[in-house]
This record gives structure tokens, sequence and C-alpha cells, in this order.
């Protein structure tokens, strides 16, 4: 039997808006993965640990605080430290499409705006994982 | 409403007319596929009638405007007399530019500030805490000590202003600020007007900005409470908050429930502190959302009303009808704004406007379109202070009171609105009250659950999204410019508080948090010294640690 999807929801930054992780998390388990919720403010520090204790395939990072810019670039940076390389990084929130080609270039995969449907981020992350695993 | 008799007549003309006019217009045409149930999940009937209302009363249940039960609004004349307030949320980067928008707001109509603090502030945190970085000035203005009050209110005397605070683990520290700016400006004490969110309880249900576990931070609520009661009659030391329940996920009738019944806890707090209900009920306020479903919020407003009214008076024995009063400040649901074509976010905030000021609102923030994308242009929020100028001045709304009053729909979803929360209270009870309920995940676990179902049902179609799951454009150019907060702000404000803590009698202010860790210690009413410890330009962060000292820091439940 193929090995179960892990994916690691993770919330950085200072703000509380926990709504569209948990949905997240929710369609993630239901779509028939195994899902490890941070819970809120967590620090770059912890979450890549977490990613490491937890052996994730995928992170998924919500932020709408504003401070994405400085707290992705940071979380990816530790992820390469790790030797993370290979986990499959998405991000959603209030991120102004502007943000996105420098957020992708750092790694993250895609970015996933407001109104965006679960199907599709769960289908996108369902491929990549599939595609790294060969 | 109407007799027995009439209501009879009525029923069977209804079967008559379903068997005969109705059954042959569908018989040709078939009405359209649609949601049979609005979000709270109250189902929706065709057609309402004088029979929906058979039981009500009109003098016992709906009585006149500015009595008892207040259904059709808390003043006797409405918006006739005076329109309500309009409050708009502001603050970003330093003291200086929140002060440059306030002075904008205020010249361009608006009639009270709102201030919105960075999540560094909101969390206890002076703005050189490690958490802080890259958060300093982003999402509100950021406040560490007394010198960026100062600041942030230049040229705007207390006592020509009222002020609202959208602050809640902090709530002590920023009044006292207040408090102390006034002293500064000679203003009496007696004449600040305001109100400080100050509602720790929905923190644990949804908003999740805490600092201190439940317990604690409703002693630090009711200091606040005392205080006022004896120091600060004009201000309201607790606007109840439903708005952030329901942002996230609740529908109206969690949102409604959960609010009042945390409301209840906090007299009950109160009354055991030793105050008197008709001594502080009367300053009691409400923030609700206004979401899409017009009639449901209307309905929404109106059943808070008149279920506030009845706690107060028949649960607490209020004597002062003041203390009855349920004065609502609501803000429009930022979660129904998309980013996908922004402009129509115009549209939504007129609707759900609407439905605050048909529900009776005493002041209303209206969101602005590009706040699905960023944080709000000056372009964009005086379109949304217009919209509600719109209202009043142009849409003859506010030329009667309670223009729904008596609709057979409306008045028939107040009542299962009503009732429903009731049965939320029900439940909370047996679980043993809002503290139990709170360990046990209870509201997160309601509010999630309809989180999820609102988006399934948007994600399957079923509820109909114009622009994002329907009516779409392919590759949307983004039409409007995105506002950005500076970075510079960061260090600007860090600066300050350097400084600050140079300058300062650091020995007092040393001496005034012993003399706090002391008195959180012996269970006493912080807020006097807390006032003294910010003149003394003790830091938001330091008073703070006092606190998580002596209580600890709350460990979020986790629940998906």
């Amino acid at each position: 039997m193929e090995k179960k999807i892990r994916v690691l929801v993770a919330k950085p930054g200072l703000d509380s808006h926990d709504r569209g992780a948990k949905i997240i998390a929710r369609a993630f388990r239901d779509a028939g993965m195994e899902v490890i919720y941070t819970g809120l403010r967590q620090t770059p520090q912890q979450i890549v640990e977490t990613a490491l204790q937890e052996d994730v395939d995928a992170l998924g990072l919500s932020i709408l605080s504003g401070a994405h810019m400085t707290h992705l670039p940071k979380i990816m940076e530790l992820m390469k430290e790790k030797g993370l390389d290979d986990v499959v990084v998405v991000a959603g929130g209030i991120i102004p499409p502007e943000d996105v080609p420098a957020l992708k270039k750092i790694g993250i995969k895609e970015v996933f705006g407001p109104g965006a449907s679960l199907e599709k981020i769960v289908n996108y992350v369902k491929d990549c994982v599939e595609k790294g695993r060969g | 409403m109407v007799n027995k008799e009439k209501i009879n007549q009525i029923t069977e003309e209804r079967k008559r007319w379903e068997k005969t006019t109705l059954q042959e217009w569908m018989g040709q045409r078939p009405e359209r596929k649609r949601q049979l149930h609005n979000i709270s999940g109250i189902q929706m009937k065709r057609l309402y009638t004088p029979e929906d209302l058979k039981d009500s009363d009109y003098l016992r249940d709906f009585g006149f405007p500015g009595e008892y039960p207040f259904l059709r609004g808390l003043h006797a004349t409405m918006y006739r007399g005076r329109l309500w307030t309009m409050r708009q949320f502001a603050g970003y980067g330093t003291a200086e530019q929140t002060n440059q928008r306030f002075k904008y707001l205020l010249k361009e109509g608006e009639t009270g500030l709102s201030i919105a603090f960075d999540y560094p502030t909101i969390r206890g945190y002076d703005s050189d805490h490690p958490l802080a970085m890259g958060e300093v000035g982003i999402c509100g203005v950021a406040v560490s000590s007394l010198k960026d009050f100062e600041i942030l209110f230049d040229g705007i005397s207390l006592d020509n202003v009222t002020t609202s605070m959208t602050i809640n683990g902090p709530a002590a520290m920023l009044l006292a600020m207040y408090v102390a700016l006034g002293d500064k400006q000679a203003v009496p004490r007696s004449k600040l007007g305001g109100t400080t969110q100050n509602d720790m309880l929905k923190e644990f249900h949804a908003q999740k900005l805490m600092i201190l576990p439940p317990k604690p931070s409703v002693k630090l609520v009711t200091d606040i409470v005392e205080y006022c009661t004896y120091n600060l009659p004009k201000w309201n030391p607790i606007s109840i908050s439903g708005y952030h329940i329901r942002e996230a996920g609740a529908n109206a009738v969690q949102e409604l429930a959960f609010t009042l019944y945390d409301g209840i806890a906090y007299v009950e707090a109160a009354l055991e502190r030793g105050l008197r209900v008709d001594a502080f009920a009367p300053r009691l306020s409400f923030f609700f959302a206004a979401h899409n479903d017009l009639f449901e919020e209307i309905a929404k407003f109106r059943a808070a009303r008149r279920l506030w009214a009845r706690i107060i008076k028949e649960r607490f024995k209020a004597k002062n009808p003041r203390s009855m009063w349920m004065r609502m400040h609501v803000q429009t649901a930022g979660f129904t704004l998309t980013a996908q074509q922004p402009l129509n976010n115009v549209t939504r905030v007129t609707l759900q406007s609407l439905a605050a000021v048909l529900g009776g609102t005493q002041s209303l923030h209206t969101n602005s379109y590009d706040e699905a994308l960023c944080l709000p242009s000056e372009e964009a929020v005086r379109v949304a202070l217009r919209t509600q100028q719109i209202i009043a001045h142009e849409s003859g709304t506010p030329n009667t009171i309670d223009p729904l009053g008596g609709s057979y729909y409306v008045e028939a979803l107040t009542n299962q609105m009503e009732e429903r929360a009731l049965a939320y209270f029900e439940e909370i009870d047996n679980l043993g009250g809002v503290y139990e309920a709170i360990e046990k995940g209870f509201f997160q676990r309601e509010i999630a659950d309809s989180a999820y179902k609102y988006q399934c049902e948007v994600d399957a179609g079923d509820r109909t999204i114009v622009g994002v799951n329907d009516y779409c454009i392919e590759e949307e150019e983004c039409p409007i410019k995105l506002f950005r907060i500076d970075p510079k702000v960061e260090e600007q404000h860090l600066a300050r508080l350097r400084k600050v803590k140079r300058e300062r009698d650091n020995s007092k202010v040393k001496q005034l948090l012993d003399r706090l860790h002391d008195e959180v210690e012996k269970d006493k009413n912080l807020m006097p010294t807390i006032i003294e410890a910010v003149k003394a330009y003790a830091t938001l962060g330091e008073i703070c640690d006092v606190l998580r000292e002596v209580y600890g820091e709350y460990k979020e439940v986790i629940v998906i």
C-alpha cells in the first residue's frame, strides 16, 4: 500500500486568523492525508523543527499578518539548512500577488490566495508529492 | 397579533392558494434550484404570512422604540434624531502616520475614532521583542509606551472625540494610557468617552489573541469594569464581541448565542465583585458582524437587542431601562471580501451596511474593497466611508424607525434566532458554563464545523460567491493599487522606544512594576497602579510581563 502523505499545516507570524488553516487541515485529512497542525504563532525555528520531527512530505503555511516577507524566507532558509529541500511547501493567506514571484523564487511551490478551492489545493499538494516520490 | 379566527381563515386561504394559483404557476415554471436554508441552517419558507407570528404579542414582544424590550430600536426617534456613528477602524505604521489618517478621517466626516493596533501590541509585546520582528506597524499602529500615544493623538483633543480601541489582553494598559493622556490634556476623567474592546472570552473561542488563561483574563476585564464604573462614567469598559466569532467561521445564530452568553459571564463577574447591575450594565456595549444574508443579519441584530434586554431585566433584575440597552457597533464582515474582482466588494459592503442600519445599530465600520489583498488604501477607505454616507443621506433608510418591523419574514426569523440562541445557552449551561466549555474546546469545535461546512458549500457550488466560484474572469489583472507599509517604520519605532527607555526615571519604573507585581498577587484592582506606571513610561511589554510572570501564559487548546 502506498504510504500516506504527511502534511504539516503551520501558522507563522503573530496573527491568529486560523479559519483558513483549520479548514485546509480538515480538507487534507478528508483527502486521506495525515495532518499535523501546529497551532498559532509559531516561529520559523519551531515550524521547521516540527517538519523535521514529523518527517512530512508537505508543508502548508498560512499567514495573514502581512509579515510574510519576513517569516517565509526565514522558514525556507532553515528548511534548506536542515536538508528538507524535498518537502513540498505551499503558502496561503493575505499575500499580495506582487509578492508571489519572490516567494516562488525561494522555493515556495505555490501561493493560494483567498477564494482558492479546497479541491485545487489538495490536488496540487497530492500531485507534487506523488511526482516527487516518482 | 392577529386574532385566532382570522389566522384560521388565513391558513385556509393559504392552502387554497397553494393548491390553485401556486400549483398552476409552478406547473409551467418550476422554481430555481437554490439554497433552502440560510447560513445558520434555518429553513426558509417560500412565503411568510401572519400565521408565522400567531404566537407573537405586539406589546409584549415588539413594543415601542426606546422602550422595553427594545426590539424596534434603542431610542425613541432612532435615526430621525441622530444618525449612527460612522466609526472607521484605522491604524498602521508609526504613530505619526496613524495620527495623519485620523485627522484625514475626521476631516472627511467621520464622527468617532477607532484604533487598530499591530500584533505585537495586541499580544502585549514591545516592538523590540524577538517575536515582533517583521510585524511592527503592519496590521495596525505600534504602541509600546505613552510616548507613542501622545504622538497618536497630537492635535486631537480628547474632549472632542470618542475613541474605540480594539485591544483585549493589554486593554488595561491602553486604557491607562488614554487616562494618562487625558490628564496631560487637562480633560476631566468624567469627560473621557470611548470603548475598550476588553472582551477576553471571545479570544478563547475565536480571536485567540489572549495572553493569560481565562480566569485571570476575566479578572482583569472586571478590574476595568469596576474602575470605569467609579471613575470613567462615559467609558464603555467592554465591547462584547461576536464579530471575531463570526469571522472565525461561526454562523449568525452561533455569533448571537456565544456573544450573549459571554455577556452574561461578564455581568456575573461584575456582580461577584460587588457592583450593582444598574451601576455598570448601562455601559456594556456590543460588537457584531454584518455578513452577506441581508435578512438573516437584520433578524440577528434585532433578536440580540430584545434577548439582551430580557436577560438583564428578567435574570439580573435590573431596574434602570438603560441597563437593558444593547448598544451595538457593527462591522461589515471582512471574511466576505473577495480578492477576485475586488470592486464587487463595494456592493457587498453596501448590502451589509444596510443590514446593520435596518437592524438598528448605534455605530458602524465599513470595510474597504481592497482588504482581501492588502491593508486598505486611503481611496478605498474613503469609498467605505462614503458608502455609509450614501445610505444615511441618499437612500432614505433612516427616515422611519425600524422599517422592517412587522415584516412576517423578518419577525419570524428574529423569533427563530432568539429561540436557537436560547437552545445554545442551555447546551453551554449543561457543559458547566463558559469556562468549562472553553476547556472542552466546545466553542472552537462549533466554529470550526460551521467554517468547514460553509467552505464545502462554496466549493461544491451550492453557495455562489460571485467572481470566486461563478462569474469568474480568467487571468484576472489586479485592478487596484496595493497599499504597503514602509519597512523603515519598524526602525523608527524602535528608535523611539530606545529613547523612552533611556530618558525615563528607571528606578521609578522598577518600583511601580514591583508594586504591580505585589498587587497582582494580592488580587487587587490593578488599574490605579497601571495608570501610574504608564505615566512613568513603563512600557506595555514590561507591564504585561508582570502579569505573565504571576499568572502564566495561556496554552492554546488546539481543535481542528
